[in-house]
């Protein structure tokens, strides 16, 4: 197995788009702050519609939540074995074409878990929407429907960038450039698994309790 | 097929139907042009595929100066108005349509003067002043260019096609709920803004990397020229406050088109959560508008009165300050929401402490030209008038930041005074000086002087009579958004309709002050450092390079060897005396600090201009409810943007 060290250019420009994309998350972390500060403002205002402890089923969330982890670790997993280099400590990268096919079946376990959090939670969306709790039925359903599902809007982003990421390992194999973008992808992911553990705490956890 | 948007839409009244024809006819006369002189292959090869920071902030700069004239217009046609509507008297325009003149006015004058303005010159010096080839990500970079663009055009596209809001610039419910303005003016407010944001967004974050990870080697950021570290702050805001405004216009999108409630006045919505929000993304945005003006005085003050800055260091912990401060004073614009005494006093007495850190800066410029040898070129000029109008404008805001005294003033023309001030005594004015200070080095031939100066004249005094009236009528009771107004106030509505007409005059020589200029570039030829001064007045590192610059700024990356960098080696070859001019000792001075390597430049791409296309298509598409041409844009671009995701060869390599 041969291993090339990037380059110095090529290890600044790595440096660079990281970077950045750290700053991206941070903006889009305060995004959500103004959701999330929405949702505590208007928690209250059902206005004769349901209350947030009348819809929760904390096995149901719990499910989801457990799905979201699991597709972090696994995430984590393939970040782990594109990085995995022989005899050294630093974040080199190794060409394997065995490593290659670890990573993308780790990322196909994401993906796949990926979209089962969102099927579970269309089907949650579309529960409510029967039963005419939809988000136009009260301030308190507009803000819930709002953050979760602009949480669940960037999970079907990631998913589709992770699918792309995969179709670029399959073509180009694992190099500096791929290996880049999972690492960023393995971000994206782990940051919307913060949120959610957020979404769960503050939403469904205290709302639960609040019965 | 065509959701709200029906031939209707194209007729309006008399007035309105004027402005129509000056958007179409300009439209027709620019493309005309292009097809006369064949120009649409230069316009193509050389700017909208362009991904060097120079011509972006230059692109950046004719937005800014075509949006100004359609603000001026209408802050011209609302002087106009409150002049004639008096008593009885309904004026030439209705109600309506002021109401939508003083919100475009507002829009334009703030998202798309202020901002492409502040834009241009950061893409303009920002890589010059840090010894860097280009900005972190160059395509973004031109991104950015054309969303700004496109929220522009889908703005001034609501002259042809329908209407704009009437709301206000910051479009507070519930009157900007469907319930209340039910045409489509919110939405082409609502979109433009959101599509420019997203550029603005992108750019926060392209210039803060940039600043952090592309300094030449030595210079640490306690060596940054001040203007660097002021951008630092300004793009620091708008990463955390720019979010906020999307989500808040998102929220707004939600109630109007699905039917939510988050603002309305039934269901349990709540407006004052929108005003809320929009301020705490508002305050943040107008220190992000005004720390790089601060910045741009910061270098032109040394340079015109060849001494070195005072105070660097306090400089950058008052930066640093203000950036800080700035996201806990939002309340200050409402203190008549009812948050109670403790609440209101709290954001009272942090808007007094903002005004620390500001009196800190002034300060220092005014130690800075203590014993000074002054020189009172244009720019020197711009800061002398910026110093006196912001400093009164400065006085009115900690007047108001008394709650007691604010419930008074909110909402009255003392306020618009005072902002005025700010924005433009302030803001304005600091891009105007840094304008002519740096225009020599962007186009490498220098702006006549004595039309500069007429220029500023006109403006200083056109701006103290358009305005200084309003701290009186403000103070007489009469209130902002008028649009008929009471007689006893006509006398001096006249004096700032005068006033408005003078600013008028200046922006009159300011356009032939840049016709002239051009005509006589052959006489006026900018050295690399042409400002006056032994060895040049140039004391940082855009100076060092030609002017104008070659596509790769420099040929070899300069190594930095203290603050005002170019300085340090301009007297590492021997004092600087009057009388010798830099050019004779620049080879040998910097030619020594130099690194040679080989040049790597980004390859110039439309796929930002067609990406911005494609999301003015989908902007408009969520504006008239076409919701087939608002998924075909968004899909277009995801296709695209994946593309290039695929496309490896995105450098060339220059030899040297
Ligand atoms: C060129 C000279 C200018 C004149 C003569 C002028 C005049 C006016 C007038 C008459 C109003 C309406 C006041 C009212 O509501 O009664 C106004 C509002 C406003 N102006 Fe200007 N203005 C000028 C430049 C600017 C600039 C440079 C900016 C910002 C960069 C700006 C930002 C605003 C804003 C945000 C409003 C509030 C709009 C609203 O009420 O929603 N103006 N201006
Ligand atoms: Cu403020």
């Amino acid at each position: 197995m041969t291993t090339h060290p990037s380059t110095s250019s090529g290890h600044v420009q790595e440096d660079k788009v990281v970077f950045g994309f750290w700053v991206y998350l941070m903006s889009d972390c305060v995004l959500f702050a103004g959701l999330f500060a929405t949702y505590a403002v208007l928690q209250n205002a059902t206005f004769g519609g349901p209350s947030i402890a009348e819809l929760v089923s904390v096995p149901f969330v719990l499910t989801e939540t457990m799905i979201l982890l699991t597709s972090s670790f696994t995430v984590g997993l393939a970040l782990l074995a594109a990085h995995r280099h022989s005899g050294t400590t630093t974040l080199r990268v190794g060409y394997g074409a065995g490593k290659k096919y670890l990573v993308l079946t780790l990322l196909a376990v994401t993906l796949l878990l990926g979209l089962a959090f969102l099927g579970m939670e269309l089907k949650e969306f579309s529960h409510l929407l029967a039963e005419g709790n939809g988000p136009s039925r009260s301030a308190f359903l507009s803000s819930f429907f709002t953050l979760i599902g602009t949480h669940g809007l960037h999970v079907f982003f990631g998913s589709l960038w992770m699918l792309i990421l995969m179709a670029h390992i399959v073509i180009k194999g694992l190099n500096p450039g791929t290996v880049r973008k999972l690492t960023m992808v393995s971000l994206f992911w782990h940051f919307l698994d913060i949120i959610w553990i957020f979404i769960f705490t503050i939403v469904y956890l205290m709302g639960a309790l609040a019965l | 097929m065509f959701g709200k948007l029906t031939p209707d839409a194209f007729i309006h009244g008399p007035v309105e139907t004027g402005a129509q024809l000056i958007v179409v006819v300009g439209a027709l006369v620019v493309i005309g042009l292009l097809f006369y002189t064949k120009s649409w292959g230069w316009l193509y090869r050389n700017w909208l595929t362009s991904v060097d920071h120079k011509k972006i902030g230059v692109m950046y700069l004719v937005l800014s100066f075509v949006m100004l004239m359609r603000g001026a217009m209408d802050a011209l046609m609302m002087r106009a108005q409150q002049v004639v509507a008096v008593g009885d008297s309904a004026g030439y325009l209705s109600p309506d349509h002021y109401s939508q003149i003083f919100t475009a006015h507002g829009v334009i004058m703030i998202f798309f003067v202020a901002m492409p303005f502040m834009f241009g010159l950061i893409n303009l010096i920002v890589p010059l002043q840090i010894g860097s080839r280009d900005v972190a990500y160059p395509f973004l970079n031109s991104m950015s260019l054309w969303l700004t663009v496109a929220g522009a055009m889908l703005m001034n596209l609501s002259l042809v096609a329908g209407e704009f809001a009437a709301v206000g610039w910051l479009a507070y419910p519930p009157l900007s709920e469907l319930q209340f303005s039910p045409g489509v003016g919110v939405d082409y407010y609502i979109w433009a803004l959101q599509i420019a944001g997203v550029g603005t967004l992108l750019s926060g974050i392209n210039f803060l990397v940039t600043i952090i990870k592309m300094r030449a080697p030595g210079m640490w950021l306690m060596r940054m020229p001040i203007f660097v570290w002021t951008v630092l702050g300004s793009m620091l805001l708008v990463i955390f406050a720019f979010p906020i405004l999307t989500a808040t216009l998102g929220l707004l999108s939600l109630d109007r088109i699905f039917g939510m409630h988050f603002f309305t006045t039934d269901l349990g919505g709540s407006a004052m959560m929108y005003v809320n929000l929009i301020w705490a993304w508002g305050h943040p945005e107008v220190y992000i508008l005004i720390l790089p003006a601060f910045g741009i005085f910061s270098e032109i003050v040394p340079v015109f009165s060849q001494k070195k800055l005072f105070g660097y260091t306090s400089m950058v912990v008052a930066t640093l300050l203000i950036v800080i401060l700035s996201f806990v004073v939002w309340v200050h614009h409402f203190f008549t929401m009812g948050a109670g005494a403790n609440v209101n006093a709290f954001f009272g007495i942090m808007t007094m402490v903002i005004a620390i850190p500001t009196g800190v800066k002034v300060f220092n410029w005014l130690f800075t030209m203590f014993r000074g040898r002054i020189v009172f070129a244009t720019p020197m000029l711009w800061f002398m008038g910026f110093l006196t109008t912001f400093i009164l404008g400065g006085m009115t805001g900690v007047l108001m930041a008394i709650p007691g005294a604010d419930f008074q003033l909110h909402n009255s023309l003392f306020l618009v005074a005072h902002f005025h001030n700010m924005i433009i005594g302030g803001v304005l004015f600091g891009f105007f000086a840094g304008f002519v200070y740096w225009f020599p080095k962007i186009f490498g031939f220098t702006l006549n002087e004595r039309l500069g100066k007429w220029a500023f004249w006109n403006w200083i005094v056109g701006f103290l009579l358009a305005f200084i009236p309003l701290y009186a009528l403000g103070l007489m009771g009469m209130t902002r958004r008028l649009s008929q107004v009471d007689p006893i106030f006509q006398p001096l509505l006249i004096v700032a309709a005068v006033g408005a007409c003078v600013i008028a005059l200046g922006m009159f020589f300011q356009i032939l002050q840049l016709i002239v200029s051009v005509l006589q570039r052959k006489k006026n030829i900018a050295g690399p450092d042409p400002w006056p001064g032994p060895a040049g007045g140039g004391r940082t590192l855009e100076w060092a390079t030609s002017s104008p610059p070659p596509h790769y700024n420099f040929a070899s990356i300069p190594r930095v060897h203290g603050r005002d960098a170019f300085w340090v080696l301009k007297e590492a070859n021997g004092p600087v005396k009057e009388g010798k001019t830099w050019p004779e000792r620049r080879s040998s001075a910097l030619e020594a600090a130099h690194e040679r390597t080989h040049i790597e430049m980004p390859k110039y791409t439309p796929v930002g201009f067609i990406v911005a296309g494609c999301a003015f298509l989908s902007g408009f598409g969520i504006v008239w409810h076409i919701w087939w041409l608002a998924l075909l844009g968004l899909v277009a671009i995801a296709i695209i943007l994946i593309a290039r995701s695929f496309e490896s060869e995105i450098e060339y390599t220059i030899a040297v």
